[in-house]
């Protein structure tokens, strides 16, 4: 897996009330969902937010709340690929289940600042920092997890009888 | 090297003599639970798989308690998603207005989970059971939809850190304040991925709804499950609400934890958390002049039975300040009727507060009490992220029944030994 884009940063602790308020959870529409993505946090989001773009964060990312709308919400709204210092679990499973490609790299995000290029390379756990020409080694999935993206998702990995 | 609890029993779900931190598993789930926001999701996921019946029609649950009864359309079609689906899959346990209570004081009551158990939900406070010794926690829709098709589950076998409990809680001082102690402690990452495991002689002095509350909020510390050692007064409880036979799991002697503290329950103190994280913890000496707008009381962490009976003991005979909302939520129909029965909701209503069905409503500002813009709450419930009750620049403090009672007579957070 590989991906380019221009990076979003925001801080530590970005909780999924955040990343998608409760008042929005009485739909299961991902573009509406999409439309109120980080709105809390960040009013501007929405608005600047392009296809590809890289979001970076600090420690404990998506922590809260076990709501799938908020890594979806972040899948919908353009976002490829989160890079953070730690996530929080069920996020982090959540991500994985859906398919929103996340990293946790501290060295990376706390060295990447907003509005940089990165490139990624997940395959050899590899994160550039274009704009500085910075390089960033991550840790590889375990194989089973791998096994899961590969299959397209938790769900596809059952349908194909990966999982049983 | 020996097993935590928490290692033994997921160990036992996998079908193998040992695990070990880290380890990746497949285990066997006892019960999949989701409510009216989560459920949604994991119906339309498991519709794609293509199968016509779930695992087990005994073990899968849905409680329709986080917008309902019904706040809008849109709540209303998402019920009714669930509804549908239950029907179709003849779900026994399907629980809707008028049998619903707040899922996490719920399923307990209605003897779903024993000791022993493997249970995921699609609500991030499932792991609210490992008060009575079971391996419980939050999960995502698509791993619900899993769950509910092929009743198994993935795991990292986690760590665990040991909370040794010693002493016993002073009068107005109960299990919120201790788990807010701990978050304090050891941060709301404290514990990420990683179980909390609360053992000691501390233990027995804690009743079964003090237990509830703390492990509730193991999440807000980041953990994957908080879990007591069961006693004498879980297999009671047990016995009392369930026909389940439970399984009691004991940590080995040489099982090994990450880290250890001891607590010594005579020590914590009534604990607030400010805006805008749990951990954000100040004693009640330390809290300020903080004036308040409403105060909540209920929820999945303190709308049990003992919650609003201590905060009845506190607001009996006395006055709601005025410009303060006070809302009671018993967390379930069970609880509303005891209540209502021993006369509680007659000194609430008489002090100037409203009571309301169950719902979890206000707590994640989905209705039943949200906040305008620079309003400022006491609740009894687990979140103060921004925005969390209501309009991003409002803010609610984390607190115990009887502060939050205390503080509803004042109209500033009060410690209650001020007003009795």
């Amino acid at each position: 897996m590989k991906f380019e884009g221009t990076v979003i940063k925001y801080g530590d602790n970005v909780d999924t009330d955040v990343i998608i308020p409760a008042r929005y959870l009485n739909t299961i529409d991902k573009k509406e969902l999409a439309s109120h993505c980080m709105e809390d946090l960040d009013t501007t989001f929405t608005s600047r937010v392009k296809e590809g773009d890289i979001m970076v964060a600090g420690e404990n990312f998506g922590c809260g709340s076990s709501r799938e709308h908020a890594p979806i919400a972040i899948k919908e709204s353009g976002i490829s690929l989160v890079i953070a210092k730690s996530f929080a679990r069920i996020f982090y499973r959540n991500s994985i289940n859906i398919g929103l490609a996340i990293v946790e790299c501290p060295e990376a995000a706390e060295a990447i600042e907003e509005g940089h290029i990165v490139e990624a390379d997940l395959d050899n756990g590899i994160l550039t920092d274009k704009t500085t020409g910075d390089s960033f080694k991550t840790a590889p999935f375990p194989e089973f997890i791998q096994n899961i993206i590969e299959n397209g998702g938790l769900i596809e990995s059952i349908r194909k009888g990966a999982v049983k | 090297m020996g097993m935590t609890m928490t290692q033994k029993i997921l160990a036992a779900h996998a079908g193998l003599d040992k695990v070990e931190a880290g380890q990746l598993i497949l285990a066997n789930l006892d019960r999949v639970l989701g409510n009216d926001i989560t459920s949604p999701v994991a119906i339309r996921e498991f519709e794609k798989l293509g199968i016509d019946k779930v695992y087990d029609k005994d073990k899968v649950t849905m409680v329709m308690d986080h917008f309902a009864p019904n706040k809008d359309i849109k709540a209303a079609t998402q019920c009714k998603m669930c509804r549908d689906f239950c029907g179709d899959k003849e779900i026994t346990h399907f629980y809707d207005v008028g049998q619903m209570g707040i899922e996490h004081a719920l399923l307990p009551e209605k003897g779903l989970v024993v000791s022993g158990d493997v249970v995921i939900g699609a609500d991030s406070h499932t792991c609210t059971y490992g008060a009575l010794g079971a391996f419980s926690t939050g999960v995502g829709s698509t791993d619900m939809a899993c769950g509910m098709a092929i009743g198994k589950a993935w795991f990292k076998v986690p760590s665990a850190i040991k909370f040794e409990l010693k002493g016993k809680l002073n009068p107005y001082v109960s299990g919120k304040d201790v788990i807010l102690h701990i978050i304090g402690m050891i941060g709301v990452d404290g514990a990420l991925y990683r179980s909390m495991e609360f053992t000691g002689e501390g233990v027995a002095s804690l009743s079964i709804s003090d237990r509830l509350t703390m492990t509730n909020m193991a999440i807000e510390a980041g953990a994957k499950n908080g879990i007591f050692e069961v006693d004498d007064q879980t297999l009671e409880y047990i016995a009392q609400h369930s026909d389940r036979k439970p399984v009691v799991y004991k940590a080995d002697e040489d099982a090994v934890y990450d880290e250890t503290y001891v607590i010594d329950l005579s020590e914590v103190k009534s604990t607030v958390a400010f805006p805008h994280l749990p951990g954000n913890t100040r004693t009640i000496d330390n809290v300020g002049d903080v004036k308040i707008d409403q105060v909540v009381i209920g929820s999945c962490t303190n709308g049990f039975y003992r919650d609003i009976e201590e905060a009845a003991s506190i607001l009996k005979g006395k006055k709601v300040a005025k410009n303060v909302r006070a809302i009671i939520i018993p967390a379930t129909q069970d609880i509303y009727l005891k209540a209502m029965e021993n006369g509680l909701l007659k000194i609430f209503i008489e002090a100037g507060c409203i009571v309301s069905t169950p719902t979890c409503g206000p707590c994640l500002g989905g209705h039943m009490g949200i906040l305008a813009a620079g309003e400022r709450a006491v609740s009894t419930t687990n979140r103060n992220f921004v925005g969390r009750m209501g309009h991003p620049t409002s803010e609610v403090y984390l607190a115990s029944p009887a502060v939050a009672a205390a503080s509803a007579i004042t109209g500033r957070i009060t410690d209650p030994k001020e007003v009795m």
